[in-house]
């Protein structure tokens, strides 16, 4: 008996061992892959850094010299752009559904935003681009905005919806033993409660919508001057790369290096102290 | 103490002594179950009344009839009348809001607002119209929930800071601020330790001085030491609504005492 139990008992140590193994293999590629890639974009990138870098704009074709300043201003301003313009709809429309699960109207909307979630972002470009910038005859930074709300209302309406549903019925019923009328609870209580986590999805949809690329070659466009207004053709940082990357210059190939780096560090400067404020909560 | 003579007082008492009156009570809900199978009971004024019965027997759901909380349930249907100040409180004309400032509720689990100590009590009470400084009012709700002297040098504090037993008498102090003239408590110490059960106990008998009690409660021992009057359900059904003494100590339905001897539930 006890001879059969310590046989069980050794099958089961190898298949645990075997099984270790098995799963140590994609974690050791997987962390192989990025800490390549990211090596990669610090050793290319970290050469373009320098002052000029940060604080002038692109020269023309050829010249040696200048940085991507017209670029991080252009992310900026698109980006903010399309948060502002994102933001409210998708709290709204993110209220709506938590509050009124029931609905029909609210189970279509749903279907509606996860179906645009999965829209191709080239696509957005071009609808943008016959929407916006044909009847305005002008490449913009406001038609990028746009575009890149495209991809970010769905985003977030899915995230913060998800967010108001864990926010705790118990307050609901507080309230409503309370004689507080429902749209006080909603606006004293319940956003309250989710403001957290609406800035953190906030932050991961920046991150997210910052390395985006095809809805703004045909809406923003590019620009090799530093601009801010709004009407105009802007640059960014997916643009800059875009651009500078398939010129047949070396210096433009080390510049596509640096605005890389500097996009990589923005983004895991936003998700991984969100990621890990997500874990600690759940803790 | 009032419960001496509310043991002596007969089941129909004088209309000014009794605070809710239900007359068959039925609420069904959107699968159809009937919860509550048509009770009609009247509870007194400024006494602690208890529902006691097997889970699933509809005491809660008959609770939450006396202050329209059921709405909150989709396709919830009540049926027949909850009388308070001899008006039915399910009359088109009345307006919930004003009935569940009127009937206030403590809930199975302490539900403080994520907010100050402070906010939780005086947030309801504004927008109730209570114009002005909150100080005193907050002050008198949280003494006369016994919790003043723990909490008042953090009363700006999260009131997730506080302890279980802490939050279920903030919750109560927070129903206070409205005046209600009746609370409704929903097994308020099912979720706390033995301490703060002992306390909100001695709440409820220092509470019903002022208001009046209708406490639903698993623990029989509970309704027992509380409660001057004990309605036993069953299935769905008021079985037995007598004083707590006599019920506890010569029921007259067979189903109540072997529920009340631990036969059965």
């Amino acid at each position: 008996m006890s001879e059969e139990s310590s046989g069980l008992l050794r099958r089961r140590r190898r298949k645990n061992s075997l099984f270790t193994v098995l799963l140590a293999i994609p974690v050791i590629i997987v962390v192989f892959i990025l800490g390549h890639m990211l090596g990669k974009i610090f050793i290319n990138g970290v050469k373009a850094l320098n002052l000029d870098f940060f604080t002038k704009a692109q020269k023309p074709f050829g010249e040696p010299g200048g940085g991507i300043a017209n670029a991080i201003i252009g992310s900026v301003i698109v980006v903010l752009l399309a948060t502002v313009i994102s933001l409210p709809i998708a709290v709204l429309v993110a209220l709506y559904l938590a509050e009124n699960p029931e609905k029909r109207i609210a189970k279509t909307l749903l279907v509606v935003v996860n179906a645009l979630q999965g829209l191709p972002s080239i696509i957005i470009g071009i609808v943008i681009y016959s929407w916006m910038v044909v009847p305005m005859k002008s490449f913009s930074a406001l038609a990028g905005g746009v575009a890149l709300s495209f991809i970010m209302i769905p985003l977030l309406t899915t995230t913060i919806r998800e967010i108001f549903v864990l926010v705790p019925g118990s307050y609901r019923e507080a309230a409503l033993s309370l004689g507080v009328p429902r749209w006080r609870t909603t606006v004293g209580v319940i956003l309250p409660a989710a403001l957290p986590g609406i800035l953190n999805s906030t932050g991961l949809g920046i991150a997210r919508i910052a390395g985006e690329t095809a809805p703004l070659l045909f809406t923003a466009f590019g620009s090799p001057y530093i601009s801010t207004a709004l009407g105009k053709p802007i640059s960014t940082l997916p643009l800059i790369i875009y651009e500078y990357i398939k010129s047949p210059y070396d210096d433009w190939h080390q510049k596509a290096w640096g605005a890389a780096l500097l996009l990589v560090c923005f983004v895991l400067l936003i998700t991984v102290p969100m990621n890990l404020r997500k874990d600690r909560s759940k803790g | 103490m009032p419960s001496h003579d509310i043991l002596h007082m007969e089941l129909n008492f004088p209309s000014d002594h009794i605070a809710l009156s239900t007359k068959n009570l039925e609420v069904i809900y959107a699968d159809g179950a009937r919860a509550v199978k048509g009770i009609s009971l009247s509870i007194p004024k400024k006494a602690t009344t208890a529902i006691i019965g097997p889970s699933g027997c509809g005491k809660s759901t008959a609770l939450r009839a006396f202050n329209r909380m059921n709405e909150l349930i989709p396709g919830t249907v009540t049926k027949g009348e909850v009388l308070f100040h001899s008006r039915n409180i399910y009359a088109p004309s009345i307006d919930p809001v004003t009935v569940r400032t009127n009937i206030g509720m403590v809930f199975q689990k302490p539900n403080p607002f994520p907010k100050s100590i402070y906010e939780n009590i005086a947030w309801a009470a504004r927008i109730h119209g209570h114009k002005g400084n909150c100080d005193e009012l907050v002050e008198s709700c949280l003494r006369k929930a016994a919790l003043w002297d723990e909490v008042k040098d953090k009363l700006r504090r999260s009131a997730m800071s506080l302890s279980g037993g802490q939050q279920q008498r903030l919750c109560i102090a927070r129903t206070l601020a409205l005046t209600p003239e009746v609370i409704l408590m929903d097994e308020p110490t099912s979720a706390l330790d033995p301490l703060s059960t002992a306390s909100i106990e001695e709440l409820t008998s220092e509470l019903k001085k002022d208001y009046t009690i209708i406490i639903v409660t698993h623990n029989l021992q509970q309704a027992g030491r509380i409660s001057d009057m004990t309605a036993f359900m069953l299935l769905g059904d008021l079985i037995e609504y007598a004083p707590t003494k006599k019920l506890f100590v010569n029921p007259e339905d067979e189903r109540t005492e072997r529920y009340i001897t631990g036969r059965f539930g």
